[in-house]
């Protein structure tokens, strides 16, 4: 879902850049809450793995595909702040590097893609983790629950960007009933990544996903020799 | 469970070059239809609102490398590139912003 230059006009893309900057000046706070010596090459990694990911497009049928977003995995592998940061440092390579979204559209992909996205998945993830048993076989099926929601909301956010400034006169109804509608299909596909990645993290170390602490806590303490 | 857990530094490069290989090799096998939005673009009507980038011009614009003739390879070789690129980058911001533990402790 990367918006190309052109799409919307200029006032909405610098009024998307400006939240873009925010959010990003926000993270850069909180992710160093979120980041120590354990997690921060862990974080490093997710955003090279979003990168990855969000090459493979798979086909979602009628001609079309859909790759993964990322923001679900990110947030809870290594905290919504850090998500922010690694799916922003994803676009902005994207963006400069393989010409993959536009230049002055990179506001409004960080505000799709980095903010949006990764914010409504962390609080599904969040509402779910609480409503929920504190247990770890939880937090995979959790974050799938949380990606399949954030692709078609981040639909819905560019939907109302479109109508707000986008440059062609297409009606609000016909652009959101589509974007919401095949972004609900592609978020099958990022349920179902998130769900695997995070899943198979969880069960090699669960220490390091920053979403499951809380169940790790839960646990009793055991001894562990350090290596 | 303490015996048979995977080492940090294990799981650390076993994910990385899990991330090359996805980025290098299955990036290869990736549908080529257009996405979500350029399918809604183009079936409302306002595909042909898009512009080139400006980035369009690099040597890796479109996931591919210029000169490099073998689709696989020049699709592989951007692929890997950008992936080590975002992980320098991420890597480095994460580094700087991470709290530090004194006692040295992974």
């Amino acid at each position: 879902m990367h918006v190309p230059d052109g799409f919307l006009d200029a006032p909405t893309s610098i009024a998307t850049g400006v939240v873009a900057a925010g959010g990003v000046a926000l993270a850069l706070r909180g992710a160093r809450r979120e980041l120590d010596d354990r997690t921060a090459p862990m974080a490093g990694l997710v955003a090279t793995f979003v990168f990855a990911g969000q090459m493979v497009n798979f086909p979602v049928g009628a001609g079309t595909s859909g790759h993964l977003l990322g923001g679900a995995l990110a947030a809870v592998l290594v905290g919504p702040w850090t998500g922010v940061l690694c799916v922003s440092t994803v676009l902005l390579v994207q963006a400069l590097l393989m010409a993959d979204g536009g230049i002055t559209a990179l506001g409004t992909n960080v505000t799709l893609l980095g903010i949006a996205a990764v914010g409504v998945a962390w609080l599904v993830f969040k509402g779910l983790r609480m409503v929920l048993p504190d247990r770890l076989g939880v937090v995979a099926p959790a974050a799938a629950v949380a990606a399949l929601v954030s692709v078609p909301v981040a639909a819905l956010v560019f939907s109302l960007l479109f109508a707000v400034g986008g440059n062609a006169p297409v009606a609000f109804d016909k652009v959101v009933t589509a974007m919401v509608a095949w972004h609900l299909v592609i978020g099958l596909g990022e349920a179902l990544i998130t769900g695997l990645v995070v899943g198979s993290v969880v069960a090699v170390r669960p220490d390091l996903v920053h979403g499951a602490r809380s169940a790790l806590r839960a646990r009793p303490l055991e001894i562990r020799q350090s290596a | 469970m303490s015996s048979s857990r995977v080492s940090r530094r294990t799981f650390l490069v076993a994910s990385l070059v899990l991330a090359l290989l996805v980025a290098g090799v299955a990036s290869y096998y990736a549908s080529s239809h257009p996405d979500g939005l350029e399918h809604v673009a183009q079936q409302t009507g306002f595909l042909d609102t898009a512009e080139d980038s400006p980035a369009s011009k690099s040597p890796m614009a479109g996931y591919t490398t210029r000169g490099v003739e073998d689709e696989r390879l020049s699709g592989g070789v951007a692929g890997v590139v950008g992936a080590l690129v975002v992980l320098v980058l991420a890597g480095g911001l994460f580094r700087v912003l991470r709290r530090r533990q004194p006692e040295g402790d992974t």
